[in-house]
This record gives structure tokens, sequence and C-alpha cells, in this order.
């Protein structure tokens, strides 16, 4: 597939510090990229490279097949959504979204903004300062603001961080939804990972400014190719080497006679989660491990004996 | 626990000597002023009765009117000058890093000696005989000394020299506080750095410039002391004219009343300016 963006070999380095330590990464055209990882890994750093705000320190940025390194942030056609938005506050929201047209002296700037107000469902709070809209709203904004620009890329640096937990939810599915709609790239930057494995097409898991693994959410939640991915995706128990999913550990009184794994444990503990229960125990090999079993599925006490069995295909496997 | 009248008696406590300081040293002396100034010239200088409110009809006399326009004039131009230098400098300064501290101080220099002294220095700079001139003739550039002394250019030079920091120091103060993703943003949304300082730096920072503004005009306005000096008697601003009326002329109550007015524009002026804040037209 055609790549939009593309990174080669890029490194930063800060006073004596190495942020991004050598990212390939090439972007394709159209899709919901993210960029996971945890803070301090280096993500958001990779996502100012691209904007322009960092010069790096070796590597090439290539906007569409052009190295875009020399170029300053308002010359290369990609946009950012901060994290705190960065709204400008002397300006109302229909003003900030006219902002980087007035500037590109682009024609028929009030119908356009009409339309980037109509498409994030602001219409009729144009005339409203940034400090008199909701936090979802300002955010609404300042997509609005970089989406009228019709950037070739959309760069989102943790958009979502300042919302309460129930808005993000609701605005992880808009956000993707949006994405579909416009059919611009977005570039998500997170360390929430079920934001990531929800909005994305394709992400990247980095770690320590390198990058640890690319793929479909599917592949890094079910095949991680380090025990770094498998545990920062989710929960991970570890048994003898091998990498299993909470959700895919099951409990049996009995001895499973269908041919799949098990080890002899004791309940520790279980943890009642609504949807689910969280079954706590100890192998008698000595780690923990949990289970997340149906909440119908009886009750177990603690310091009983039960087996963990769960299928060989379920294992996740490093070297 | 205190309880909450408690607490408003310890507030009112410790507000106590602002209070007096207020009363004792503003308000007090303000109505001495205002009193001086509807009483009557007495025959040897001094104060006499009747009251009267012939001073302030003295006020309108094209003679003052003049001093007065041009006291206007010569502190908005100190104003606009110390703007024009001293924005880029606590731009400069708020974007200097770890150097920014030494910047500040630098500013604030000048404020460890005294004022007098300062301005005495300019006389030894500017005059005939001063350091400028004697450079000048030495290289050949010159053979007749420049009238950089005594004028209102030397002036104005004074004014802006001894008020540019209190116009710096407000501005920095918000440049320093302007969120640098909003800069980012704005070289992001396409706009090169000279449309980023006129249409998000320079709006936002106009808290700073507003402050820095009164700070400067107010007492350039009244100043005395610098066109008394630089401008060798020959530049009559208002604040010699009040200097004169209680000095040379003996005439306090003419002095008290050109006071009283002074102020009463001042004033205005501010609650003017305040109130365009609080509507938020920045």
């Amino acid at each position: 597939m055609e790549s939009i963006l593309e990174l080669r070999g890029l490194v930063k380095h800060f006073a004596g510090h190495r942020a991004v330590d050598g990212i390939s990464l090439a972007i394709p055209r159209g899709g919901f990229y993210s960029l996971l990882g945890p803070s301090g890994c280096g993500k958001t750093t990779t996502l100012r490279l691209i904007a322009g705000f960092e010069q790096p320190t070796a590597g090439d940025v290539l906007l569409d097949g052009v190295v875009v390194n020399e170029q300053r942030p308002y010359q290369r056609n990609v946009s950012t959504v901060f994290q705190n938005y960065a709204l400008f506050p002397h300006l109302t929201a229909a003003e900030n979204i006219a902002f980087g047209l007035k500037r590109r002296g682009t024609p028929n700037i009030s119908h356009r903004v009409a339309a980037a107000l109509d498409l994030v469902r602001l219409s009729g709070k144009e005339s409203r300062y940034p400090a008199q809209l909701s936090g979802g709203e300002r955010q609404r904004v300042a997509l609005a603001r970089s989406l009228v620009l019709e950037p070739e890329v959309l760069l989102l640096d943790e958009p979502l961080a300042a919302l309460d937990p129930k808005l993000r939810k609701q605005m992880r599915l808009e956000l993707k939804e949006m994405q579909r709609r416009v059919g611009i790239t977005f570039l998500l930057v997170t360390h929430d990972q079920e934001e990531a494995l929800s909005m994305s097409d394709q992400l990247a898991v980095m770690n320590a400014g390198a990058i640890e693994q690319v793929g479909t959410p599917q592949d890094v939640y079910l095949r991680p190719s380090t025990r770094f991915v498998a545990g920062f995706l989710g929960a991970v128990n570890w048994i003898g080497g091998v990498g299993l999913r909470p959700e895919v550990t099951r409990i049996s009184r009995l001895l499973p006679s269908n041919g799949g794994r098990y080890r002899p444990a004791t309940v520790t503990g279980s943890v009642f989660l609504g949807n689910c229960v969280h079954v706590l125990t100890r192998l008698d090999s000595g780690e923990d491990a949990v289970a997340e079993i149906p909440r119908n599925n009886g009750a177990y006490h603690d310091g009983e004996a039960i087996h963990l069995c769960w299928n060989p295909s379920d294992e996740m496997i490093f070297p | 626990m205190k309880t909450a009248a408690g607490w408003e008696r310890l507030r009112a406590w410790f507000l106590l000597p602002a209070w007096i300081w207020m009363l004792a040293l503003f308000a007090a002396p303000f109505a001495i002023v205002i009193c001086y100034s509807l009483l009557t010239r007495g025959a040897y200088g001094g104060l006499g009765t009747p009251w009267t409110w012939e001073n302030y009809q003295r006020l309108i006399d094209p003679l003052y009117l003049v001093i007065v326009l041009k006291s206007f004039l010569m502190a908005a131009e100190t104003t606009a000058i110390c703007l024009l230098l001293g924005f880029p400098l606590a731009l400069f300064i708020s974007r200097a890093g770890s150097r920014k501290n030494v910047y500040l101080q630098l500013v604030i220099l000048p404020f460890w000696t005294s004022f007098l002294v300062r301005i005495y220095a300019w006389l030894f700079l500017l005059r005939d005989t001063g350091l400028i001139n004697t450079a000048l003739r030495h290289m050949g550039l010159i053979h007749d000394p420049l009238p950089l002394l005594y004028n209102d250019g030397a002036v104005l030079l004074g004014l802006v020299y001894g008020y540019l920091p209190f116009m710096v120091l407000p501005v920095y103060a918000t440049l320093e506080r302007l969120d640098p993703a909003l800069v980012e943003a704005a070289a992001d949304l396409g706009a090169k750095p000279w449309p980023t300082l006129l249409h998000v730096i320079l709006p936002l920072s106009a808290p700073g410039i507003r402050a820095g503004s009164i700070l400067v005009f107010i007492p350039a306005l009244g100043a005395y002391l610098t066109p008394d000096l630089l401008g060798g008697g020959r530049t009559v601003l208002i604040g010699n004219l009040v200097q004169n009326q209680f000095t040379n002329a003996r005439d306090w109550p003419f002095g008290a009343a050109i006071s009283v007015g002074l102020m009463a524009l001042v004033g205005v002026l501010v609650i003017l300016m305040l109130r365009r804040e609080r509507e938020g037209l920045v």
C-alpha cells in the first residue's frame, strides 16, 4: 500500500537522553494509525518531529514521498490536535477554526468554517470563547480547526486524555467515525491500550524510543512479538515461561479431559467486576495467575484446590 | 478550630497596617492638598482664606492648557517608545531559557542606584563637553558639539530610560505565562512568525501591555526631575509647573489645584482602561 507518511531511521537526542532511537515506519494513506506506548517512550517526540516542532538528530520524515526535514511547521501539510487543545483563548470557536484558513488566504472562509462547525456538531456555538465551552466541545473545536485545513495527516496527541472517562469512550467512537467520514489519515499518540485497540486500523507499539511491534489491533493483542507488547496491551499470566491472557485462562475443579493444558493451583481470592469475576490463584509451582470467568460460573472459595486450564493455541510464546 | 468570625477578625488585623499606611500617607495628604487647592494664596506665600474655586478656574488658562497638552504628548510618546523597545526585549527574555534570570537582573540593575544619580550620568554623557560630543569631536566627525542636552529630545530620552523597566517587567510576566503550545498551534495552522506575533502573541500579552503602559504613562505625566535636569528648564511639563508653584512662585493653592486636576484626569483614564479590560475588550 502507498504510504502517506514515512519515517526513516528517525533519531532525536535531547541533552543526555535518547528520546527517539531509530524509528522506521510507513503509515498508509487514509487509515487510522496509532503510536502506543508508556509515557516517556518517545511517542510524543515522534509526533513533534512529524509536525516540525523538533528537528531530528538523524533520519528523515517523508510526507507523501517528499523529505520534509527542512520544512517549518507552517510549511508542512500536517495538522496537530494538541493534548490540551491549545485553542486561542482570545478567539471564538469560529475564529479559532478560521485561523488557519486566514493564514493561507483561502477563499470562502465563512462557508468552510460553517461546514467544519457542522462536521463536529458545534453549530450554534460558533461565537463562544474556549472558556465558555465544555472539555468535549473544546476538543471538537480543536478537531475542526485542524480538519478544515484538509491536512494530509492529522496528528492527535493524547486527544482524549483531558476528558472524563465516560466522554472518553464516546469520543473514541466519534473520532473513528470522523476519520472514516473525512478520509484523512489520522495518526494518534496514546498511552491507553484500549483507546489504540478500539480505534486503530494499525498501530505501532513503542518502548524506550524504539518500535516493538507494528500490526493490526488483533495482531498485537493476540500475537504480541515481545513480552513488553504482551504486557502493555493487557494482563498476562506467566505460567512456565508461557503467556496467557486472563480471559483464556479457565478454572476447572475436575481434571480436564479434552486434551487442553492444565496446571494444579489454589484459589487465593476473587474480585467481582460486574460483568465478570477475576479469580486470583497461585499455581503449585509458585506463580500467580488470574482467571477471568463469567459471573454465573459459580463461586470459588479461598484455599480451594482447582486446575487452571487453557488451549495451546492461546499460548503466547516468546523466544 | 477558628470560627468564621475569628478568621474575619484576624483578617482585619492583618489589613490594619495597610489601612494605616493608606490613611496616613495617601488619604490624609490628599485631603490636605484638596483643602489647599480651595484656599487663597497668602500675602507672603503660604495660605489664607477665603475659600474659593478660583484656583481651578485658572487651570483653563490657555497658557496652562498648552503645558498639560505637551505633558500628555510627552507621556504618550514615552509610553509608545517604551512599548516599542520593551516588547521585543520582554519577548527575547521570555525565550532566553536558562539565562532568563540574568537578563531580568540586568533590567532591574539601574534601580540599584538613585534615579537622580542616573539622570546626572546622562548629563555627563550628553552635555557639550560630555562623553558623546567629545568622542565625536576626537573622531573628527563634528566640529561644533551637537545640541544633545536641554531640549525635548533629551527629556524624552531620560523619560524612556527611566521608565523602560516598568514596561518590560509586566509584559515579560504575561509572555512568561503564555502557553508555548499556542505559538506552536499557530505555526501548525500555517502562521509564519510575524502573523503569529500579530494574531496570537500580541493579543494575549495585552494585559501586560496595558499594565506596563499605565505604569509608564502615569509617572511620565507627572515627571519633574527629568524635564528639569535634562530639559534645563526649557521644557516645562505639568510636574515642573506644580513644583514651581510650591517653590519659586510660592502659590501653594494653585499648585495644589494643578495636582488635584492631574490626579482626576489620570483617575478617569485608568478607570476607562480598567473598564475596557473587564468588558473583555482585549
